[in-house]
């Protein structure tokens, strides 16, 4: 029997010849780039450590952050009782604290156990012991639950002690933490800024190299205009060029950023053990990688983009 | 197929290249654009192929005014044109085969479709064997020959041809005019600038020669002014 020959369309469809041409130049511009190792490696490097400063930075600030938070747990209220409450009161009223949710561990200084303390420390031992009688009152420390979502709730906390009929005055301990805070909030806008600054160099590193490609392939961009390509079907080796060298520099700057951690992880450890705390450098989770390389790629096309639209239109047929 | 009317092309500066330049060419016929260097035979196939816009006057191509053509609309009026070039265009970082495929490509023809019509065009030039050879080792005539191939392979209605033969000898040159009669017997408009003008005294084809951008003689005039087109 003979065969039939069946005769499919000449053209894919406009969908189809679409995406296999951006498959296609997907490929390619990772092939065109593989072709000339070297200067891609140049360009990507210098685009890894554009983006590996800044992502750097921000790690150093997430440990500085974990390690505050770690130290929220020295977070004291100190109740200052009135003076005409006599130690039986204070038990109670510390047993009755010691049972709220808000309030991790409840102890009490007894005001002579205060003032034996202070001529310790003080250095005015001779001078208290010429007073009458001891001036100090009792006092009760509280170790508030400290929840790191809102650091509002031990003011709160603090306000209601205070209402407290016993205490003359509740202070909280927290000033150098808000210190802190306030320094990683700094530092934090800085990072930005350099960061910023940064991703504008990024774009402007791969505006120039695909300007400088542009040139290189000028006659292919002629020939392509004179024989009806369109405008989209030349900028797109372009762009996924840029995207490339965006990825490619996202994962250099990761690499950089590991191998540092790996250097700085062994004195950071020596220097944990001696504050007697096991502390450990965190490194980028996969959320910070994928954030990293998504950015990385984002500026790689933004870079392109803008050379593309630029240059490409300078370039026709004569 | 092609028709100007009273088209003028000033270049900035105030060159005139083209001025008041009329002419029909039907569908389907092979004509002869002749001329001194500099007489404007370039300027006019760039308008064709809107290279360049003139400053006057309209073309009416394929029954489309090109003036009403905005740029994005440019590569599907290229779509339908094949170009040769003196200078073949041809690109060297890839082999003739990737060069005569680019039309089809860019128009989304599938695989199996493009081996084949890539093949036929290069069969047509007589350069079957070389498909996989790079450009750059392939002689003038050859390379010249691809760039031919390339313009024929999406089987586009017109032909424009740049001085196809201003780099070749005598014997090559009219073995490439043949080849272009050969594809006008096939139904393809051919519009051909040339200054060889003994070889297209031997074709025997209507031409149009130009002088200082003005037409000198014309053998395909407007139906309508003062003759009959040919």
């Amino acid at each position: 029997m003979p065969k039939k020959q069946r005769k499919g369309p000449e053209k894919n469809s406009k969908l189809v010849s679409y995406l296999t041409h951006h498959l296609q130049m997907l490929i390619a511009s990772l092939g065109y780039l593989s072709r000339q190792p070297v200067s891609t490696f140049m360009t990507s490097a210098v685009i890894a450590i554009a983006l590996a400063l800044p992502a750097g930075l921000y790690i150093a600030l997430d440990n500085a952050s974990q390690l505050s938070a770690d130290w929220d747990g020295t977070t004291l209220i100190s109740l200052f009782l009135k003076d005409d409450v006599n130690i039986k009161t204070v038990e109670k009223l510390a047993a009755r604290l010691g049972q709220s949710k808000e309030i991790e561990k409840v102890s009490i200084i007894n005001r002579d156990q205060g003032l034996k303390q202070f001529q310790k420390i003080s250095g005015f031992g001779d001078a208290i012991e010429l007073l009458d009688e001891n001036p100090l009152p009792h006092v009760i420390t509280v170790q508030p639950v400290v929840d790191q979502q809102s650091p509002d709730k031990v003011v709160h906390l603090v306000k209601t002690l205070q209402n407290e009929k016993l205490v003359e005055l509740a202070q909280l301990d927290m000033l150098w933490v808000k210190r802190l805070y306030t320094l990683l909030d700094v530092a934090q806008r800085g990072v930005w800024i350099i960061g910023s600054l940064l991703a504008l160099a990024v774009l402007l590193i791969i505006g120039n190299t695909i300007r400088l490609d542009i040139q290189n392939r000028r006659e292919v961009i002629e020939v392509s205009k004179l024989i009806g390509a369109s405008d989209a079907f030349i900028r797109r080796p372009f762009l996924y060029t840029g995207m490339w060298y965006g990825i490619s520099g996202g994962l250099i700057a990761w690499l950089l950023i590991a191998v540092s951690l790996g250097i700085m992880d062994e004195p950071v450890q020596k220097l944990a053990a001696l504050y007697h705390s096991s502390y450990e450098l965190s490194g980028l989770n996969s959320n910070d990688i994928a954030t990293l390389i998504a950015i990385s790629c984002i500026l790689g096309l933004g870079g392109s983009w803008l050379a593309v639209g630029r240059h490409l239109s300078e370039i026709e047929p004569s | 197929m092609i028709r100007f009317d009273n088209i003028s092309k000033r270049y900035p500066g105030g060159f005139e290249a083209l001025s008041r330049v009329s002419f029909h060419l039907p569908r389907g016929k092979l004509a002869y654009l002749t001329g001194h260097s500099g007489a404007g035979k370039s300027t006019l196939l760039k308008l064709i192929a809107l290279i360049e816009r003139p400053s006057r006057g309209q073309i009416i191509l394929d029954g489309v005014n090109l003036n009403n053509i905005r740029n994005k609309r440019i590569p599907q009026i290229r779509r339908n044109i094949g170009i040769i070039f003196q200078n073949h265009h041809l690109l060297y970082d890839r082999p003739v085969f990737d060069n005569v495929a680019m039309p089809l490509v860019i128009q989304g023809y599938r695989h199996r479709e493009t081996r084949k019509r890539v093949r036929a065009a290069l069969d047509q030039v007589g350069l079957l064997n070389k498909e996989k050879v790079d450009p750059i080792t392939l002689s003038g005539g050859e390379q010249q020959r691809v760039g031919i191939a390339r313009a024929i392979v999406h089987k586009p209605a017109l032909l424009l041809a740049d001085e196809p033969t201003g780099n070749l000898d005598p014997e090559l040159s009219r073995e490439i005019m043949e080849l272009f009669a050969r594809f006008n017997l096939f139904g393809t408009t051919v519009l051909i600038a040339s200054h060889d003008l003994d070889l297209i005294k031997q074709m025997k084809f209507p031409t149009i020669s130009l002088n200082k951008g003005m037409i000198e003689s014309n053998d395909l005039l407007v139906p309508g002014s003062l003759g009959q087109a040919v």
